[in-house]
């Protein structure tokens, strides 16, 4: 890293003070908390901004271990931002300039002896359009792995066919492993690549609208998987279909203007939401 | 698919406008290739001998080549390609077509190909060879069966001169060797005892107006009667023609004979080119995009690579001529070949100098279109390969990169169509007249980058506008400049099959 040089810090830090010393920070209703024990992230008063434009205003939450949590809100507010954010994406944009905190395990995940790669490679992430790589089914999930050098042909094969197994895409294409990714549909295609990133063993995994792009019943498949792959690890969901936020998600937060509105278990905040924003947004009426 | 120019309501017309253009843009290459093919090709046609009576004067035989108008008058003219030179001093003969008081083809008239004063056109009397004439319906036979055993001593002639003694020669200047010595002294005599045995035979030949001539047979290349020649025939001394036209070099001061050192000059020299401008050009490409900081800098940069692209090629030429010949090419001679200083070795034109002259004139067409290629390289591929762990480096290197392959071989393939039509810069770096030893031959370091050599743009320049006949020489610019149209067609090909190939396996959508 570090081919492009960073911005002085002193440069950084008046753009921060620009940009955040309006802040309003009236984060609302009550806010669900995890003990340190329970939640794999902890995010304390993060606060990002693109230039002069912020994107995230003092934000504080933690993320419970093998569990679902869905982001919602509408269009715009600092969902895709904020999950960037947890595994440092943001560090390529050298205009974006950040404040606050974001604990992976209890680790500062900025501290200067963070590995970038590594922190990646703990927490993965899968887009919203399906990004395979331009070469082989094998070779897209083994692409990590390989990354890390040294292993063996055998143990790269088996972790390809665990990895395909646990997204539920082994059986589609075990005959077909040498084929261009780009020759899969784009549920398949989008499995894949959930494939791809499990293959390197992630603890958290971030989706961001991981099934915008599909159609229903591969929908509905991404999702059985997101239910199944609880078990081993934690579950960061960006959706905007409130029913697939309801259907697969343990506990939901609620986003609006960069700012955390409403943070539950799901069947709480569905049924009954503290604040009216909340309600209005669930509801589908326009605030 | 929709049909071809089928026009919908309320596009107005401008599916019309730009399928004309289309059209248009076509139909000019098709005529200009056309062009080329009919007036190169067609030389090498057997084209038929007349025999010409004018109304006043002699008889002649010719070879008609094109009509015209008189200037101011309504009458027509035609030029005949008389031969002769020896005879007539001259070549060429306009006649007006109503001063013709008759015409005909006879089967017996002949055409020989002359090493000394070019055709000749007219009658074969007799063959004399020491004492033996073959005379009337004998002499033809005799002739062909002459001239095949003709070509034979004059294969192993030329074997002997450039295989053996040449290297034998240049052996001998590095240093004495007895062996050698004895070796050139054989080969030399076996040379001498092929000339003797060329010599001797005489053609007495005579022009349709009755003047006699006697030719020695060891000018005469070749003989052929177009006139009793059937049309599979004709079609057969064509490809020979042809072939003759690839795979030999030029004589009479590139007025006659082939252009192989020339093609293999073009060839060689793009090679070369590509090899240099490639990685230079990618990785300036990638440097920009990729790894300088985006800022006003980086954008000037950009703007100046691609102005760049707009100097005059000659300026790249003075510029080559300057730093690499001068520059450089002068300070290697002292270094490295100062014991045959003052002559230069690389401190003068050559296929390297040349090579790298080019390179830099198309550096900015690989630079831009590398870049271009980067850019379209989808933001949510490059995030993919990081969110997986991947470093920069890495992600440039397994992602960004082979997709960007395709659009670096395109930035080659129009580096490539530039460089080989190039001429001007060559004129000053090292394009030669005449260099019938091609850069590439059996001897240490068998690739011989100081050289000089031909090359068909400076070739067709030279045959077109420094001959002595031009009339003579306008079929070979043409069929030159139709080969370096293939040439570069071949070159092109080469690439698009290669960039074709990667995307097919990078799965990447094609279009050409
Ligand atoms: N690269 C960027 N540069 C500048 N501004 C950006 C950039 N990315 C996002 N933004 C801005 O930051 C704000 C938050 O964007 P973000 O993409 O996080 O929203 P989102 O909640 O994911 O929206 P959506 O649901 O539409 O995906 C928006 O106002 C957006 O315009
Ligand atoms: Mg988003």
């Amino acid at each position: 890293m570090g081919w492009r040089r960073a911005p002085s810090a002193g440069h950084r830090e008046r753009a921060l003070e620009s940009v955040f010393t309006s802040s309003p920070a009236t984060a609302g209703g009550p806010i669900i908390d995890f003990a340190a024990d329970e939640s794999c992230l902890a995010i304390e008063g993060l606060s990002l901004a693109y230039g002069e434009t912020p994107a995230l205003r003092d934000l504080t939450l933690r993320v419970p271990r093998h569990r679902v949590t869905a982001f919602i809100g509408p269009s715009g507010c600092g969902k895709s931002t904020l999950l960037r954010a947890l595994n440092r994406l943001h560090d390529l944009n050298e205009e974006v300039v950040r404040r606050g905190e974001i604990r992976l395990e209890g680790q500062d995940i900025h501290a200067p002896e963070v590995d970038v790669a590594e922190l990646r490679r703990r927490v993965g992430m899968v887009f919203q359009a399906p990004n395979p790589f331009p070469m082989s089914i094998y070779d897209n999930v083994a692409f990590g792995l390989r990354l890390q050098g040294g292993l063996r042909k055998r143990r790269i094969d088996d972790t390809v066919e665990w990895a395909l197994q646990s997204a539920a895409l082994w059986e589609e294409v075990k005959d077909r492993l040498r084929a261009s990714a780009w020759t899969l549909s784009g549920g398949q295609q989008q499995r894949l690549v959930i494939a791809r990133t499990l293959a390197v063993g992630p603890e958290v995994l971030l989706l961001d609208e991981p099934a915008s792009a599909l159609d229903p019943i591969s929908t509905l498949k991404i999702e059985e998987l997101i239910r199944n792959l609880k078990s081993r690890l934690s579950l960061v969901l960006v959706t905007h279909n409130m029913q697939q936020a309801a259907r697969v998600s343990d506990y939901t937060a609620f986003l609006q203007r960069g700012e955390l509105v409403e943070y539950g278990p799901t069947q709480t905040l569905f049924t009954n939401p503290r604040l009216a924003r909340t309600e209005n947004y669930i509801t589908g009426r326009m605030t | 698919m929709r049909p071809f120019l089928t026009r919908r309501r309320g596009e107005g017309p401008w599916p019309w406008l730009a399928a004309g253009s289309v059209a248009l843009s076509l139909s000019m290459l098709a005529g200009l290739l056309l062009l080329l093919a009919v007036g190169g090709l067609g030389h090498f046609w057997p084209a038929e001998v007349s025999e010409v009576t004018p109304r006043e004067g002699a008889p002649f035989a010719g070879i008609p080549v094109r009509e015209e108008r008189v200037v101011g008058s309504e009458r027509r003219e035609r030029l005949y390609f008389t031969g002769n030179l020896d005879l007539d001093g001259e070549r060429w003969r306009w006649i007006p077509l109503d001063a013709i008081a008759a015409l005909e083809a006879p089967p017996e008239l002949v055409v020989l190909e002359r090493r000394r004063w070019g055709d000749f056109l007219g009658h074969l009397v007799a063959l004399e060879d020491g004492g033996r004439r073959h005379a009337g319906a004998a002499a033809w036979p005799a002739l062909e069966e002459r001239l095949a055993t003709l070509e034979t001593l004059r294969d192993e002639r030329d074997h002997l001169r450039d295989a053996v003694v040449a290297p034998l020669v240049r052996r001998l200047e590095q240093g004495g060797d007895p062996a050698a010595a004895a070796e050139l002294a054989r080969a030399n005599a076996r040379i001498r005892e092929l000339q003797t045995a060329m010599q001797g035979a005489t053609l007495v030949l005579e022009s349709v107006d009755g003047r006699r001539l006697e030719q020695p047979l060891a000018e005469v290349l070749r003989a052929w009667r177009p006139n009793a020649m059937s049309p599979p025939q004709k079609l057969a001394a064509w490809g020979r023609g042809v072939w003759r036209f690839l795979s030999e070099g030029p004589r009479a001061a590139n007025s006659a004979g082939g252009v192989w050192p020339a093609i293999f000059g073009t060839v060689m020299m793009v090679l070369l080119m590509s090899v240099v401008v490639t990685p230079f050009g990618v990785l300036a490409g990638i440097y920009l995009n990729e790894v300088a900081r985006q800022g006003p800098f980086t954008r000037l940069v950009r703007i100046g690579v691609r102005n760049l692209a707009g100097v005059p090629s000659i300026v790249y030429g003075v510029f080559g001529l300057g730093v690499f010949v001068h520059g450089i090419g002068g300070s290697l001679d002292a270094w490295f070949f100062a014991d045959s200083l003052p002559s230069p070795t690389f401190g003068t034109g050559g296929l390297l100098w040349a090579s790298l002259t080019l390179a830099l004139l198309t550096l900015p067409v690989v630079i831009v279109a590398t870049e271009e290629g980067l850019a379209r390289v989808p933001e949510h591929q490059r995030e993919g390969a990081l969110a997986l762990g991947a470093t920069r480096m890495e992600m440039l290197t397994r992602v960004v990169l082979p997709m960007t392959v395709p659009a670096m071989l395109t930035g080659l393939i129009l580096a490539v169509a530039r460089a080989a039509g190039e001429v001007a810069p060559l004129m000053l770096v090292g394009v030669a007249k005449l260099a019938p030893q091609v850069p590439v031959d059996g001897e240490f370091p068998f690739l011989h980058l100081e050289r000089k050599f031909m090359h068909l743009g400076y070739h067709i320049y030279d045959t077109a506008f420094h001959g002595d006949d031009v009339q003579a020489a306008m079929p070979l610019v043409y069929a030159t400049a139709l080969l370096l149209v293939l040439v570069i067609l071949v070159l092109n090909l080469t690439a698009i099959f290669l960039r074709h190939h990667l995307r097919a396996r990078h799965g990447v959508a094609s279009r050409a």
